[in-house]
């Protein structure tokens, strides 16, 4: 029974992880998944309309989860059909974070009125918008990195309003409440209007009311392409080209000269009419109509789509996040009681999480044609995954559970840090012109990315070594010696992979800038954890530390690797400015401050430590 | 005596200096990064690394308080030489140990000569103009061009040291001297509120006499530039031709007529000349559908050379630079709504050394691991099959 028990786990597990990957239902007669499934361009990238409003929720409110004014839990997809065709309900559904108790004050709200005490709705926003402008007016002309919390927090919210307004300007024209019939009537109304147009610039009788309602779909299709957001709508040939995606302002504009209605625009019309007057077997046939008709002329694009969906609502990493923190604690408490059950139940669980973040990681790659490190955020996840694949190598040459532990561990840190860095928008970004370049995103960026994995990890073993030798006897003689075998060993392989990281990214700097080595702060932060990962092995071979110190230098690590990987980034930022006050760096700082404390823990004499006492008794 | 040189070897070769060394390095390249935001990226590397000492200035005062970046870079080369003449002996256990400080040795002696040697100009281009010079980025020097022929220009050109030592000069080429009066490395410079008859500085000629310029320290920030300003006195047999002022951003040469010739004077960014030409045919700046985002800078160049030999055209765009004869032209910006294209252009002779001594290091490093690991494995598998039998 006893051996059987961890297999019990693991189906249990992989049953869970199955079901969260299965497809997504509708909760209403409504088919808003194939809604969100249907393609616009956004940001240079043509993608499914789902993560259009998923990315804008996480910006927004910092979570994708949303709830309806009638107190509905609804799909993020609901939530941007509602924005785009019915300002009314849109502009009541709560979901503006504001924390900053300035900022509250400033518009009038207690945190009491707000969902969770901090999330409103546009309605409540209404009266103090004139107010937010003039003070994210006032804060545009500070130095983003010397702005106060105040204005940062002014700025973005102002950021966050515009963002829902330009989507809410995507395919209706706000100000006119039957633009959706006036498009669905178009082609058959037009040659009327026309007329009547001509009439009236010649100068002879006109039907006044035509004329107008022409001029007015004009003037909304000028508003339409200032501020839309969205880029909805495909050529009608070649659509596989972003670089011919129109927004629906644009698209009508063309319209009015042509008097031809591009069939995208008047689908979108057709949709948000049938979710006006609520007839969902219209709907769902409107949206099963357009979605067709793209599959014909673009056989790829639609089933694209519909995976990065499925992927969105899969959220493969917020499962794998999970099941890490329950190994890291099977693998803990493994070292107390119960270490066959709970040590093999934790080995399988890291292998369940790693598998489901290398299924993520490649749909992503897929999905954006590139290798796995493109950003800061990927590079999280990448970071992770590495580590977490060499902790389960050490684990099943030691099988002691620390590779488990130390896996459980980082997988989980990474994958936080990953979701934070995920609340900026779209992780999927167009790569900048220097960036462009998959060979060297492919080697240099992986193997660096690499060096970090293994330097994090060798740091993450040390803390093992001395957790668990200064507050438990379970750090026995063989223990001991089997963790410095594993921290030199992954020092070497740091070493290796932070070197030929650091020397592809200077092969690169100097084909596209001429230079091998320019002292630039990322490059200098890579230099550092190459020298770092020299000096323990110098220090190791020279006799200068012994296991202790070997720890110790390891521990230290962590603190490098954190800096090169995100301390440098926030150098324009963290010096020069004296209020700066950005929730990274305080992290950073803890963190920092927080592996000192366990460099000082060590140095404590080796009879306060609980398993050398234990020993020597 | 014998003593004291044998204490010195056994410090020189010792893995201790070794390890204080690479800590050094890591405070030394650690305070240059955070220095950056300070002073810029070229300071930083004159201060903390083209240097044998870094200096802290109090007051008048300039005191070395750290080892630069020659001092760190050379006792490491000497311990590490050191130790292997020393304790040299060829193990396979420590043959990539051997590669490894051997490319080391290399890659720093390849960082020296490229602080050495490495030349950076830039070389901007309008679409259709040819250029075959560049210009530095930071040096000016003074133009003084004899334009009385239609057929060719004269040029004799005064470098920025004897600008900056306001000395004055008497070319063989021109009928007069040039005294330099004036010379403010960083400036600015604007109308004067009422134009008088001699300007600013004693300026009598030219578009100097309606402007003023006031003197600013120099600028490190990498978004801007110095902008030189000089005043110059010509001074002719019989007494002064007039005094002009000449900066960088008068673009407009100031002319004047002298001894029957016409003359031109300007003060420009120091040019590079070259044996050939570039003329810019096309200059692209993709954007990604929908957004500002660059995708691609691209810059189509028509290269030629006067006897003929070459005559073809190039494509220089992100990540693929053109090298020609000992050169590279990287595309390094735009300008005047993407019709102008801005190539920087760098003579770097030990630019493959890097190359070298990165792959000796890499095979090293995976030759000594993988023979660890190799041992390592090999040792559990012997440890394990007792208790597997």
């Amino acid at each position: 029974m006893k051996k059987l028990l961890p297999y019990l786990f693991l189906s249990v597990v992989v049953l869970l992880v199955l079901a969260s990957l299965r497809a997504p239902g509708n909760a209403g007669p409504h088919d808003i998944v194939a809604f969100g499934r249907l393609p616009t361009l956004v940001n240079g990238r043509i993608k499914p309309l789902d993560t259009v409003a998923r990315t804008s929720l996480l910006t927004m409110q910092g979570r994708q989860r949303v709830t309806s004014p009638d107190g509905r839990r609804v799909a993020p997809a609901e939530w941007l059909l509602d924005v785009l065709y019915r300002p009314e309900i849109a502009h009541r559904y709560q979901t503006f974070e504001i924390v900053h108790p300035d900022i509250l004050a400033m518009l009038n709200l207690t945190p009491e009125a707000g969902a969770g005490k901090k999330r409103f709705s546009f309605l409540q926003l209404m009266n103090g918008l004139t107010e937010l402008d003039r003070q994210a007016k006032l804060a545009d002309n500070v130095e983003s990195a010397v702005r106060t919390p105040f204005q940062s927090a002014v700025v973005q919210l102002r950021h966050n309003v515009v963002l829902y307004q330009r989507l809410q300007s995507s395919l209706v024209a706000s100000g006119s409440g039957d633009f959706l019939e006036q498009l669905a009537q178009f082609e058959a109304a037009l040659p009327d209007q026309l007329a009547a147009r001509k009439a009236q610039r010649a100068g002879q009788p006109y039907d006044a009311a035509l004329a107008r309602a022409i001029a007015d779909l004009g003037t909304s299709a000028a508003t339409m392409e200032a501020f839309g957001y969205l880029l909805p709508i495909p050529p009608e040939t070649d659509k596989a080209d972003p670089l011919r995606w129109r927004s629906a302002g644009a698209s009508l504009r063309e319209s009015l000269d042509t008097g031809r209605l591009n069939p995208a625009l008047s689908a979108f019309a057709r949709i948000g009419l049938a979710w006006r007057s609520d007839q969902p077997a219209l709907f769902n046939t409107e949206v099963e109509v357009y979605r067709a008709q793209l599959d014909r002329e673009v056989p790829g694009l639609t089933a694209r789509c519909d995976i990065e969906a499925r992927f969105n609502s899969a959220q493969p990493f917020m499962t794998s996040l999970m099941i890490y923190v329950v190994a890291f604690l099977c693998a803990v408490v493994s070292w107390l009681k119960w270490p066959d059950v709970l040590g093999r139940s934790a080995f399988w669980l890291v292998a369940v999480a790693w598998i489901l973040a290398t299924l993520g990681i490649g749909v992503r790659m897929w999905l954006e044609g590139r290798p796995p490190v493109t950003n800061l955020y990927s590079s999280a996840l990448f970071v992770g995954w590495a580590a977490v694949a060499l902790c389960l190598v050490i684990e099943t040459m030691y099988k002691n559970a620390i590779g488990s532990a130390a896996g459980g561990m980082i997988g989980f840190a990474t994958l936080i840090i990953a979701h934070h860095l995920s609340l900026g928008g779209d992780t999927l970004e167009m790569m900048r012109a220097v960036l462009d370049s998959n060979f060297w995103l492919a080697t240099h960026v992986i193997t660096v990315t690499i060096g970090y994995s293994a330097t994090y990890l060798a740091g993450f073993l040390a803390l093992i070594y001395v957790g668990r030798g200064l507050f438990t006897r379970s750090l026995d003689p063989q223990t001991a010696e089997g963790l410095v075998r594993m921290v030199y060993g992954i020092v070497c392989f740091a070493t290796l992979f932070s070197f030929v990281g650091t020397v592809l990214g200077g092969i690169w700097a100097d084909q596209s800038w001429g230079r091998f080595w320019g002292w630039d702060p990322k490059e200098n932060g890579a230099l550092i954890i190459v020298l770092w990962n020299a000096l323990i092995l110098h220090a190791r071979w020279g006799g200068l530390v012994k296991a202790r110190g070997l720890m110790v230098l390891a521990i230290f690590g962590n603190i490098v690797t954190s800096w090169s990987w995100f301390g440098v980034n926030m150098l324009g930022v963290g010096l020069h400015s004296y209020g700066f006050m950005d929730a990274g760096f305080w992290w950073l700082m803890l963190f920092a401050v927080s592996q000192l404390g366990v460099m000082m823990l060590a140095g404590l004499p080796l009879d306060r430590w609980r398993s050398f006492q234990s020993r020597s008794k | 005596m014998a003593s004291f040189w044998r204490e010195l070897r056994d410090v020189l070769v010792s893995l201790k200096l070794t390890v204080a060394l690479i800590a050094l390095s890591i405070v030394l390249v650690l305070a240059a990064t955070l220095d950056q935001v300070n002073i810029g990226i070229w300071a930083v590397q004159e201060k903390y690394f083209h240097t044998f000492a870094v200096f802290w200035n109090v007051g008048e005062l300039s005191l070395a308080i750290f080892p630069g970046g020659y001092t760190l870079g050379g006792l490491l080369l000497i311990n590490l030489v050191a130790a292997h003449v020393s304790r040299f002996r060829f193990t396979w256990r420590k043959a990539g140990m051997h590669f490894v400080h051997g490319g080391l040795i290399l890659l720093l002696l390849g960082e020296l000569f490229t602080g050495l040697w490495q030349d950076e100009y830039q070389m901007r281009l309008d679409e259709g103009e040819t250029k075959n010079y560049s210009e530095s980025f930071r040096g000016v020097e003074l133009a003084i061009t004899d334009v009385t022929s239609p057929d060719f220009d004269d040029v004799v050109a005064i470098p920025e040291p004897v600008l900056a030592g306001r000395e004055t000069v008497q070319h063989p080429k021109l009928p007069f001297r040039v005294a330099v009066k004036d010379f403010q490395p960083n400036s600015s410079l604007r109308m004067r509120p009422a134009a008088g008859a001699t300007g600013e500085g004693g300026v009598t000629m030219g578009a100097g006499t309606q402007l003023e310029a006031t003197a600013l320290p120099l600028t490190y920030k990498q978004d801007e530039r110095n902008v030189p300003t000089a005043f110059v006195e010509l001074l002719g047999a019989d007494g002064s031709i007039g005094t002009w002022m000449v900066s960088v951003l008068l673009i407009q040469p100031q002319r004047f007529e002298f001894g029957g010739r016409s003359w031109k004077i300007a003060l420009r960014f120091a040019r590079h000349y070259k044996p050939f030409s570039l003329t810019l045919l096309k200059f692209s700046h993709d954007r990604y559908a929908g957004t500002e985002i660059p995708k691609n800078f691209s810059s189509r160049i028509r290269l030629n050379t006067p006897d003929g030999r070459d005559d073809r055209e190039v494509l220089i765009y992100m990540n693929n630079p053109l090298r020609y004869a000992g050169l590279t032209f990287y595309q390094s910006g735009f300008d005047n709504n993407d019709t102008t294209s801005i190539l920087q252009v760098v003579r770097n002779p030990s630019w493959l050394l890097p190359y070298i001594a990165c792959s000796l290091m890499t095979f090293g490093l995976l030759l000594q691991f993988g023979l660890h690991l190799g041992g390592f494995i090999r040792k559990r598998r012997q440890a394990s099959s007792p208790i597997a039998a």
